[in-house]
């Protein structure tokens, strides 16, 4: 184990590097660009034995790692914003393929107008695209949870988009601990994947399909979706196990034990409302945060594990649904929690739209305020 | 030394009973293509006829590895595939001969939608196949107009016939400085298997584009499937040519055009046998509007022997 | 040629003769070869679409022809005709 000094977007390259991919293709964009930067240079200097194709757009990005994918090489992209929504049709593709794709996406506002800072329109635009999703909240979980995407991608043969705050986290400095590579290599087997091109036994892949198979490709998507529930929490405690690093399994649980209000959030926001608890702490409110790390699936469960009977739930969403009462975190645990029929009460904010800058303080205020109190 | 109809290999990558209409281009081209890279070869392929034509899962009727991809991104596929091979047996997690990598891609495909990723991919010259079957219209969905289709060609979308000129689709990439562009035509299937054989055998971005009448949208007879496919080299409709480094030869007919020991066949012959181009014999100046679209074919001839004289 | 049953995960699908069906049956118009015309130039394997006309024998595959007619226009003997088969 060896402590690096380094940027987000640096940590993720270093993340991409740790996994041994074999395949690199992604288009810049503020404020993934030193990602990009980072990997070809890497790539150049011979630090990482891996091909970087630089395309001319994110369409093409993920176009090229899923084309990549079916030769059997473990592939790598990162971008943001505008850049994943433009590869929205392809991030379809690339679940349907079952391909264990990883990506990093800086969570970015979009357009318009134009934004080059941190909300979660982006990913949460992306939702239902089979794609699952992480949210990390520190440099450590990054590099953790991309070597953790890999693990659990490979797996269950589904990709895995990794959030990290636009700028926030991206070109925030921290020290990361980086576990010997042999530690990562016994935590991450060569799989099979899916499908393969194969000259000597052709077969055609992901073409035209009626409608009685379709759905059924599509159900067992989803199925899948939901077992990676398990599997996720099967990596974040191999991977404690191995290297002593843990954020959570599905979620980072803060002072939780004798609460009875709940901070609901997710991303660098979560990690500052920590401080924001431990303010309300001391102002006597029984409080509590629930760091949500894992956004797709949505770990309905361990949610509802979490929260007693007479639970108050102060959703605070870095988004917007719009047309719809409350931001997306906001509606799902609302529909999560609907079967309980208990005396769980739900209160939500929007804030840190664009970049915001949500300081302890002041979401410690609105939680305040949103409580009445 | 051209190779002879009965030199080509007996491979036989389309399988009988695929779907595509009688006397359909696109599968005779992949025939061919089939002979020319042998088993050793995977491909990608984009919406279109040939897709349609595959039959339904599990069943397919093209016997190669195929990669069913996003309309736009043929280019960008293909180069995925090809970088991530060279890192992959690199590494020694593949062994053995490196498969051919090629894509099978309609007019749409090439000329329209996925035209920015094709040209990033030729700009970073990167070592695959990229062949357009060439149908002059987005045939698949039921033959609307596309960048290829010629002047006064009825569609869907023009059923008046097309009022615009097609783009000139080969010289943009060879203008992308490729190793290796080449047209060609069924009616002259050894001069296309040769020309898929040398991109087979040239590093880099190989561009062919062959042309595939399609008696569907062109409406005439499936039987005419080659006779039109001849009758558009011999009337200068379709130039046949490649280009080594550049570097342009005229082929088959198209070169004794070019060197004016043949006269061009009637352009009248070539459009009286198509019903797309039935409105010009309806048309009042139906002498005008054959003397532009020859004048235009001239044009194009002139204008390719001097770039061939570069 | 593999002939699996589907994957119920990952659609594959699997090179076969037939994958568009019995296409003999699109056939309007049947191809005969007149064997004392025919020089074996072997014009008609190549030019078809469908490669039903066998390599060595010129046979063709009457399950899977479709009858399109190329290989009878094509002969430059006019070995091939096409005819109206009656039921």
């Amino acid at each position: 184990m060896k402590t690096i000094l380094d940027t987000g977007c640096h940590i993720v390259a270093q993340a991409a590097k740790s996994a041994k991919v074999d395949f690199v293709s992604a288009y810049p964009i503020t404020p993934q660009t030193s990602v990009v930067e980072e990997i070809a240079s890497m790539v150049q200097r011979g630090e990482i034995d891996c091909r970087f194709l630089p395309v001319e757009g994110e369409h093409s990005a993920m176009a090229a790692c899923v084309a990549a994918a079916a030769t059997g090489a473990r592939t790598f992209t990162a971008t943001s914003s505008q850049g994943l929504l433009y590869m929205h049709e392809v991030l379809h593709m690339a679940s349907g393929c079952r391909f264990p794709i990883v990506m990093a996406n800086v969570n970015r506002g979009v357009f318009a107008p134009w934004t080059i800072w941190v909300d979660h329109q982006d990913s949460l635009s992306q939702r239902d695209t089979g794609w699952l999703q992480y949210y990390c909240a520190s440099l450590q979980e990054v590099f953790d949870t991309i070597i953790q995407a890999y693990k659990v991608a490979e797996q269950i043969k589904i990709p895995i988009m990794v959030n990290l705050d636009g700028f926030v986290l991206s070109h925030c400095v921290m020290a990361v601990q980086i576990p010997d590579q042999e530690i990562i290599d016994r935590f991450l087997p060569t799989v099979e994947p899916a499908w393969r091109f194969d000259p000597q036994n052709p077969t055609s892949y992901v073409s035209v399909t009626g409608p009685d198979l379709y759905e059924g490709f599509r159900t067992s998507l989803h199925q899948d979706q939901l077992k990676a529930l398990d599997l996720m929490v099967q990596a974040a405690r191999e991977y404690q196990e191995l290297t002593g690093l843990y954020h959570g399994d599905l979620l980072d649980l803060y002072r939780c034990d004798d609460a009875n209000t709940f901070v609901f959030a997710m991303g660098s926001m979560a990690e500052e409302l920590k401080l924001s608890v431990d303010i309300l702490r001391e102002e006597g409110i029984k409080i509590g945060l629930i760091r949500l790390r894992v956004f797709r699936p949505f770990p309905k469960e361990a949610i509802s594990k979490v929260l007693p009977e007479d639970a108050t739930v102060v959703v605070l969403d870095r988004n917007f649904a719009f047309g719809h009462e409350g931001g997306i975190l906001f509606s799902e645990l609302k529909d999560a929690l609907f079967t309980r029929r208990d005396n769980v009460r739900l209160l939500n904010q929007i804030m840190g739209i664009g970049g915001i800058d949500l300081t302890y303080q002041y979401m410690a205020e609105q939680v305040k305020n949103l409580l009445g109190l | 030394m051209a190779t002879s109809i009965k030199d080509l290999p007996r491979d036989e990558v389309v399988m009988k009973g695929h779907g595509a209409c009688a006397g359909c281009p696109s599968t005779l081209a992949l025939r061919i293509a089939g002979k020319a890279f042998g088993p050793n070869a995977v491909c990608v392929m984009t919406p279109s006829c040939t897709v349609a034509s595959l039959g339904l899962i599990p069943k397919a009727a093209y016997d190669y590895p195929i990669l069913n991809v996003c309309f736009a991104t043929a280019g960008s596929s293909a180069s995925g595939i090809v970088y991530a091979y060279e890192s992959l047996y690199k590494k020694g997690k593949l062994t053995g001969e490196m498969p051919t990598v090629f894509t099978w891609i309609g007019d749409g495909g090439t000329y329209d939608i996925g035209l920015q990723a094709i040209s990033a991919a030729a700009e970073r010259n990167d070592n695959y196949i990229f062949i357009c079957y060439n149908n002059e219209a987005y045939s698949n969905t039921g033959v609307q107009r596309s960048g290829a289709t010629p002047k006064f060609a009825a569609t869907t979308t023009t059923p008046q016939g097309k009022m615009e000129d097609k783009k000139n689709m080969p010289l943009l990439m060879l203008d992308h400085q490729i190793p290796y562009l080449a047209t060609a035509s069924l009616a002259y299937p050894t001069d296309f298997y040769d020309k898929l054989v040398k991109a087979k055998n040239t590093r880099g971005f190989k561009y062919i584009e062959v042309f595939a009448p399609c008696c569907t949208g062109w409406k005439f007879p499936s039987s005419d499937m080659i006779r039109i496919s001849r009758m558009a080299v011999t009337s200068g409709a379709w130039l046949l040519y490649e280009a080594e480094n550049g570097k342009i030869k005229f082929n088959g007919p198209t070169a004794k055009i070019m060197e004016g020991k043949v006269e061009l066949s009637p352009l009248e012959d070539y459009f009286s046998c198509q019903g797309r181009f039935a409105s010009i014999n309806r048309a009042a100046n139906k002498e005008e509007i054959i003397a532009e679209a020859k004048n235009k074919i001239l044009a194009d001839i002139e204008f390719m022997k001097k770039r061939a004289a570069f | 040629m593999a002939n699996k049953i589907y994957d119920e995960k990952y659609p594959v699908s699997y090179p076969m003769h037939g994958a568009g069906g019995k296409t003999g049956d699109w056939r309007l118009l049947t191809p005969r070869i007149d064997r004392e015309k025919c020089s074996k130039c072997m014009l008609c394997w190549v030019y078809c679409p469908d490669a039903v006309i066998d390599r060595e024998t010129l046979e063709i595959d009457y399950e899977y022809c479709k009858g399109c007619g190329i290989c009878a226009r094509e002969c430059p003997r006019k070995a091939i005709v096409m005819i109206r088969e009656e039921e």
